[in-house]
């Protein structure tokens, strides 16, 4: 049977303000535990929590950048259960009157095709702390640090149909949190997250099948691969006459399999209601538009500018204003050079393998963007070849340096001197007196193959230093 | 010295006939002799409260003296104390040492104020007769068989028997107003909103709000004046100007028009009760005011729809009490679950479980539309009739409390009876509006109190009826006579 997939995306996103939502403590990773939890982050008898300005602005910048419903008024629930590092005994969120609304995403895939993903809303949160379990013989050790931290958590409605929807999809949230510079969108670091829902049915049908939610996959790749995983899992499941249990899973990267998370007894029930310590957030329209007009230039506009002013395909537009600090990075390239497209081409070709290879962010690159921009500057103007160009960028990238300083020193320069490229045709006609001969007496269609011979000869006895155009030019005439 | 009022220790003060720390050891001296008759203290700040007291004789003599300015008080034990046990009256917290001062203590130490101690409280403020508190009730002035009210009866009992001229208490549904009613003082629940509860270990977060307790309406002003005022620490605090209390308290009060809600005064009020409220309505009429009828239609709605409002919220307010970072923990936890079971379980007393269990009920998937959202609406509507009944009258007059104080156990064993006690408080509550109550009468001996519920952030035109009133009447000078001396 062929079947569909359908998948839902919860996104955590952590937002980049520098104390928490409710409370003064900063928001500081890898400090000693509980050193940036303070009287409220604790729960002490008598504490309240009064919200964090910045948080709302982040969070009706996010829902203005996607073209989604803003909440004049949202308001914070109680979300009640008792755990360990969730220090009131319940989690304050919104439930029923969420900050952001309705929205379409819109994805951009591989196969230069588009695809709509509704947002069901988006609303904001605490963090919990965190319960560590090693090394406090046979207790658990709780860290408050992370405790308040302001969360904005995205649902999406279940329309995507591929695990790659689903990484298209984060990675665009990914795009639009980074540019609106409200999450530092760090991964790896926790500051954000997803929860994927995912489940099967056949090919047409219209219902949906049951779900699994798989909790708190923290790389695109995980995504990928956990929500692949789940998939043949339900597969197998239901072809062997199973069914699918309704449940919570994680996602293990190591076996690369999914397996469910400690069952609780009975499903929680919550006992959400309004959260009496903090008032409804009521915004004024004169602030939406305040915020609305401080918007920076969104990744689609980006790469529509992109398609226009530099004349790349669309795919390659969305590929590189997918990042923020990567559109800049090349903005600036093809600044320098003055040819955009040459400039998109290392960009996205000799740089991001480089990044990639050693893993580094494009704020880490070695060779700034105006380097990379008078490198490029250096091929047009013949200065250096395409091959000394590359010579140039792995001793730019390993060793730092000037551009022009480098290409004197290592002795990159070209020879285009056409006195000394003579000179050096001279030699190899007279060297290969057969050759020439043979060159000489051929039919012209076997003429091509025979001149790159005597290219050949030229550019190794300038050590690769002459400028090919002047020695096919001049080469031509000598024969 | 201790039958003293704030106004007047203010005046001696100033002229200087003693000084903040005479009057700080004199009242030291007398707490340790008679509180323990009494309980209305769980812990005595000697020393903080004597180097306060010398600290504002200094401040005085320097001639920056201001606000309360070496005036002994005590605080409910609710509002936290840095470095001093704040109990709640709870076992769960009786090795709780706050680590920061609530606004309110840190606002009245900002005046001057000295602290003597921390008084008893009903556990959690939840009771009618302090009855729950795990350091055992306290006794009324008056009778020590009988009890002092509840939740702030430590705070009441304290200023009735002379022990400090004023006492920090917490009204969420009648706890300021319904002790003061039964232990012969007087007691303010300002508008909700006015002072903030930052410090102030949370009840039910929508209905709670602290006020004091003094003698006299002028004292309640004068204190007033020091703990209120906008705090960003606290949400639902209102940025509102704080008006000088005292200085329209002798205002005439001619014209004034007091409403006398048809709901209550039905014939279904205790006939000696009625009789005094009379008599203090005529004396009110003396001065000025007239008289109005005016309409509470959902009145009788009150006390239902606050016992589901208080519970759910406090079932999750008090969630954080688990065991965990701070508090009492039980022996020897199996595991995390039996670490939860029984520290809750061995720490909270019968009414605080009695309320969790049922504020758990009412938010339950499946009841909270009955309950919860239900209870909602009816208090709006309650909060409307006060709107609307403020169209024909200023203030709202009727008894504080249903007769004087009971005996111990007497409604301790039937919840629902002991919860009538609040009937004609916790509409003030529901509606957030500011209400007092001020001693009227003797009843067998015993005090009993007429309330005023005023619009909101109106306290000054409550506080002038009731100075106008003592200004007629005795009743508030009155004092148990083991504990002062009669006028």
């Amino acid at each position: 049977m062929e079947w569909e997939i359908v998948i839902g995306l919860e996104v955590h996103v952590q937002l980049k303000t520098r104390s928490k939502i409710f409370s003064g403590a900063a928001v500081d990773f890898g400090q000693e535990p509980n050193t940036n939890a303070c009287a409220i982050d604790l729960a002490l008898p008598g504490t309240l929590p009064v919200l964090n300005a910045e948080v709302t602005a982040m969070a009706v910048k996010f829902g203005l950048a996607i073209d989604a419903e803003i909440s004049r008024r949202s308001v914070f629930e109680r979300k009640n259960y008792f755990y360990p590092d969730l220090p009131k005994g319940y989690q304050t969120t919104q439930l029923d009157e969420p900050i952001v609304g309705k929205a379409i995403i819109m994805l951009e895939l591989e196969d230069g095709t588009e695809k709509a993903v509704r947002l069901h809303h988006a609303h904001l949160e605490e963090d919990a702390g965190k319960s560590l379990h090693e090394d406090f013989a046979g207790m658990s050790g709780i860290d408050l640090n992370r405790a308040g931290t302001a969360l904005i958590e995205i649902v999406s409605e279940p329309d995507m149909r591929s695990s790659e929807e689903a990484v298209a999809f984060l990675k665009k949230i990914h795009s639009i949190v980074t540019y609106l510079d409200i999450s530092d969108g760090e991964m790896s670091q926790g500051s954000m997250r997803c929860d994927a829902n995912v489940s099967i049915r056949p090919m047409g049908q219209e219902e949906l099948g049951i779900r699994a939610e798989i909790k708190n996959i923290n790389s695109f790749r995980f995504v990928e691969r956990a929500i692949a995983v789940e998939v043949e899992r339900q597969i197998d499941l239901i072809s062997d006459g199973g069914t699918v249990a309704q449940e919570t899973r994680l996602y293990d990267a190591n076996k690369n399999e999914t397996r469910p998370m400690r069952s609780k007894e009975v499903a929680n029930d919550y006992r959400y209601f309004p959260c009496p310590d903090l008032l409804p957030v009521e915004l004024e329209k004169s602030y939406i538009q305040s915020l609305r007009d401080s918007l920076p230039e969104l990744p689609d506009a980006k790469r529509k500018r992109f398609g226009g002013d530099y004349g790349l395909s669309n795919y390659d537009a969305s590929l590189l204003t997918q990042e923020r600090p990567f559109a800049d990075y090349y903005e600036l390239v093809a600044a320098e050079c003055s040819d955009a497209k040459l400039a998109a081409n290392w960009v996205m070709g000799e740089l991001s393998a480089q990044l990639n290879k050693e893993d580094l962010k494009i704020s880490e690159s070695p060779l700034s963007a105006a380097k990379l921009g008078q490198l490029i500057t250096r091929v047009i103007d013949g200065t250096i070849s395409g091959k000394q160009a590359k010579q140039l960028f792995e001793l730019l990238w390993t060793e730092g340096g000037e551009v022009d300083q480098t290409i004197e020193v290592k002795g990159l320069k070209q020879v285009s001197d056409s006195g000394a490229i003579e000179n050096m045709i001279d030699q190899v006609i007279a060297e290969n007196t057969q050759q020439v001969e043979n060159f000489r007496s051929a039919a012209e269609d076997k003429r091509k193959k025979m001149f790159g011979f005597f290219v050949g000869q030229v550019m190794k006895l300038s050590q690769g230093q002459a400028n090919p155009a002047e020695v096919n030019k001049i080469l031509k005439e000598k024969l | 010295m201790h039958n003293k009022t704030i106004r007047e220790i203010l005046d001696d003060l100033a002229s200087g006939e003693y000084s903040s720390r005479e009057i700080t050891s004199a009242l030291l001296t007398r707490i340790k002799n008679l509180d323990p008759a009494l309980n209305s203290f769980i812990s005595l700040t000697e020393d903080q409260a004597l180097a306060a007291a010398e600290a504002a004789d200094a401040l005085r003599s320097q001639g920056n003296a201001r606000g309360l300015c070496g005036v002994p008080v005590a605080h409910k034990d609710i509002f936290c104390t840095k470095g001093v046990r704040t109990s709640a009256g709870s076992k769960m917290l009786d090795n709780f040492i706050a680590p920061y001062d609530a606004t309110l203590v840190r606002h009245l130490a900002e005046s001057g104020a000295v602290c003597l101690g921390k008084t008893n409280m009903d556990e959690f403020a939840m009771g009618s007769s302090n009855e729950t508190s795990f350091y055992g009730p306290v006794k009324n002035p008056w009778d020590t068989e009988r009890v002092p009210g509840g939740s702030s009866g430590g705070s009441a009992a304290a200023v009735a028997a002379r022990l400090v001229p004023g006492a920090t208490a917490t009204d969420t549904g009648g706890s300021i107003r319904q002790p003061a009613s039964l232990c012969g003082v007087t007691g303010l629940k300002p508008t909700y909103g006015r002072v903030s509860r930052y410090g102030m270990i949370a009840f039910a977060s929508s209905l709670d709000q602290a006020g004091p307790i003094a003698r006299t309406a002028e004292d309640c002003a004068l204190l007033l004046e020091s703990m209120a005022g906008f705090d960003a620490m606290d949400s639902t605090c209102i940025d509102k100007e704080v008006p000088n209390y005292s200085a329209s308290l002798a205002d005439s009060i001619r014209g004034l028009r007091i409403g006398l809600p048809k709901q209550y005064f039905n014939g279904d009020i205790n006939a000696e009760v009625g009789t005094l409220i009379d008599n203090a309505l005529e004396e009110l009429k003396n001065a000025g005011a007239t008289l109005v009828e005016v309409d509470l239609p959902h009145a009788e709605l009150a006390i239902p729809t606050y016992y589901v409002v208080a519970p759910a919220e406090c079932s999750t307010n008090l969630s954080r009490y688990d065991g965990v970072r701070y508090g009492y923990r039980c022996d020897d936890p199996r595991d995390l679950t039996d670490l939860y079971t029984r520290s809750r379980s061995e720490a909270f007393g019968d009414e605080v479980k009695r309320r969790i269990l049922v504020g758990t009920y009412v938010l339950s998937a499946g009841f909270y539309d009955a309950y919860y959202r239900q209870a909602q609406k009816v208090r709006r509507l309650i909060q409307q009739d006060y709107i609307t009944a403020f169209d024909k009258a200023d203030l709202i007059a009727s008894p504080t409390a249903l007769s004087t104080a009971f005996k111990f156990g007497e409604k301790s064993a039937n919840p629902i009876e002991m919860y009538q006690e609040d009937l004609y408080t916790i509409p003030a509550n529901m509606a957030g509006l500011p209400a007092m109550s001020m001693p009227c009468g003797l009843i067998g001996g015993l005090p009993i109190g007429m309330q005023f519920v005023g619009r909101q952030f109106e306290e000054a035109r409550m506080l002038n009826a009731a100075h106008q009133y003592q200004m007629r009447t005795d009743w508030h000078t009155l004092s148990p006579s083991v504990y002062g001396s009669a006028k």
